[in-house]
């Protein structure tokens, strides 16, 4: 108090806690709301939208594994974000190990026009992607994506992948050229392994935005058992009406796999994250 | 291909970087870069179906911003686009720089802020569709949360059909994608934040600088890089949003064309062919897309050039 020009919220960590404190509740509470009622008969959520349920029922989740083809649209999104993850981070790691130690006008060059990608989303190609999808047989099929995917990742795969084989010792290179060791012996056994993290926050944020995505399997997917889930997703509202439980009992089963893979991986992820932002 | 490389200093060994470069080029240039040049010349074109063949010049731009029906609901989306972020950039991103500064605070635990960055960060894990939904449901007139909980403090005259009415509903989806991304500003102040140098804060204290004045002189001049990089993500999103209008109101923007964006309208136009165009019109789409790509290169390079002169006259 002995400071009054101080603005309110930094008198006292009790304020911050309080307006932090509200936001948090502002986030947990609709999360919560999804959850929980996914677990009440379909009438009773009406009732208290908010309280733990009376009585507890899993039919939300039966009828998701039993009555629909959500297994499948899981599976789908499961395979196509995997292979385009791992294809994502074998290429990009392998572009950024050149680019970091092929020091020319041309990786100066290529660096800048993977880094263009970063700003121009993908989306804006979508009346040629459709076209060459058709072209090449691509059209309709859950495997289609991945070409597409994979691109996409790229930019930031390459960006964040390149900062860290930077980052790797010098000496250390020199050391294993000495001892014979060919250039694809080093990427294999010294930079893929060294740059660990940096691939895992690739692969994290990757996972988040591909499995994720609408748009692509909007536009390219037709047939129901090609779809992804989220495409599956956008069909709930439609076929079943009021049927809540169920709807929410599919996003919930949605969600949840990511939110606790962030939870687990928070360190990671933030770090990369941050570190392009800052650089960049 | 190990053996051919033995040496990494051998001048003739050095073009072998390229088998390194070109799996990745490869795919970036056939499945981004091409499709999007492409997609520019098709801009030009019109045609049926998949095919454009028929060379129209400037006609699909022409129609777009001319011919009324068309041009309606473009400038229209367009209007909205802008409304769209600017709601993101005053209340995600003032919150995303104020949550920054509250937990930045020293005086605040590390374990209370990790606590607190994690809550606020998990939205942004959530598939925007799947927000979208969630809060559709949480705004629905009959069992909607929001307008119980207004009921609930006394404030029913308040309640309404958020998403139904035209003066709400573009508000409304906004605050919704604001809630989910705002983590993301957060996080990248907070790590600004942290890497301005302790003695400036030290050299503040000394001097009886007030923390209103240290966020004033030390603190934003120092972020406004990190304000520029804010700024040109939330740009570059916000021009190519689509799945939360989506999710909550539908692919024709209603009610009305209210929630109607340069995403939704893209997507009507050029590939879905919904109501009330019918089949797509892949080269008024292409054209659509080839506007939203000017806009974004043109509002990025002058965000870069804003955002880096005043880095330079902070410093």
């Amino acid at each position: 108090m002995n400071k009054p020009q101080k603005p309110l919220f930094m008198r006292t960590p009790l304020v911050s806690y309080a307006v932090l404190g509200i936001w948090s509740i502002l986030v947990l509470v609709p999360l919560w709301v999804m959850v929980i009622n996914s677990f009440k008969p379909r009438l009773s959520i009406y009732a208290s939208p908010l309280g733990f349920p009376e009585e507890w029922t899993l039919e939300g989740y039966r009828l998701i594994f039993t009555g629909s083809s959500f297994p499948l649209y899981f599976l789908n999104s499961l395979l196509v974000v995997g292979v385009s993850i791992v294809f994502i981070l074998v290429c990009a790691a392998a572009a950024a190990y050149a680019i970091a130690n092929w020091q020319v006008t041309l990786t100066r060059v290529v660096a800048l026009f993977f880094l263009a990608g970063l700003m121009i989303p993908i989306r804006i190609g979508s009346v040629n992607l459709l076209q060459i999808a058709k072209a090449l047989n691509l059209l309709d099929k859950a495997v289609g994506l991945i070409p597409v995917y994979v691109a996409m990742g790229m930019p930031l795969g390459v960006f964040v992948l390149t900062e860290f084989v930077r980052g790797v010792p010098r000496d250390l290179l020199h050391a294993a050229q000495i001892d014979g060791a060919s250039r694809a012996r080093i990427f294999w056994q010294i930079i893929l392994p060294l740059t660990r993290p940096a691939m895992a926050t690739v692969a994290i944020f990757n996972l988040v935005n591909l499995w994720n995505d609408l748009w692509f399997p909007l536009i390219f997917i037709r047939s129901e058992n090609q779809r992804t889930l989220m495409l599956g997703i956008t069909r709930l509202f439609g076929q079943y009406q009021t049927d809540w439980t169920r709807i929410l009992s599919t996003l919930t089963l949605a969600s949840v796999p990511i939110i606790l893979l962030y939870l687990l991986m928070a360190k990671q992820f933030i770090r990369g994250l941050t570190a392009g932002a800052i650089k960049g | 291909m190990r053996s051919t490389h033995k040496s990494m200093k051998n001048p003739r060994q050095t073009w072998g970087w390229l088998w390194y470069i070109l799996p990745a080029l490869v795919v970036y240039v056939l499945f981004m870069a091409l499709p999007l040049l492409n997609s520019l010349r098709l801009s030009l074109y019109s045609g049926s179906g998949f095919t454009l063949n028929n060379f129209v010049g400037f006609d699909n731009y022409r129609r777009l911003f001319m011919e009324p029906a068309t041009a309606q609901r473009f400038w229209n989306a367009f209007g909205n686009t802008w409304i769209f972020f600017l709601i993101h950039m005053v209340v995600q991103n003032t919150l995303g720089l104020f949550f920054a500064l509250l937990l930045s605070s020293r005086r605040m635990g590390t374990r209370v802020r990790d606590i607190f960055r994690t809550i606020i960060f998990i939205p942004t894990t959530l598939a925007i569709l799947v927000t979208g939904f969630l809060w559709k449901l949480l705004l629905n007139p009959q069992w909607g949360l929001i307008n119980m909980a207004l009921d609930t403090l006394g404030l029913d005259s308040l309640s309404q059909p958020w998403l139904g009415q035209s003066h709400t509903a573009l508000v409304v989806v906004s605050l919704v994608s604001s809630w989910q991304w705002v983590g993301i500003p957060m996080m990248i102040f907070l790590a600004g934040l942290q890497n301005i140098p302790e003695d400036l804060y030290e050299a503040a204290a000394i001097d009886g600088a007030s923390e209103w004045t240290v966020f004033w002189r030390i603190k934003l001049p120092l972020l406004s890089p990190i304000i520029g990089v804010v700024s040109i993500l939330t740009f570059t999103g916000n021009f190519n949003a689509f799945d939360v209008v989506y999710a909550m109101t539908g692919a024709n923007g209603p009610p009305n064309y209210a929630t109607d964006i340069l995403g939704t309208y893209f997507y009507r136009i050029g590939i879905a062919g919904q109501h009330p165009v019918g089949i797509p019109d892949m080269g008024l789409g292409a054209a659509v897309a080839s506007v939203i790509f000017l806009i974004l290169f043109l509002g990025v390079m002058i965000m870069r050039g804003f955002f880096s002169d005043k880095s330079e006259a902070a410093q």
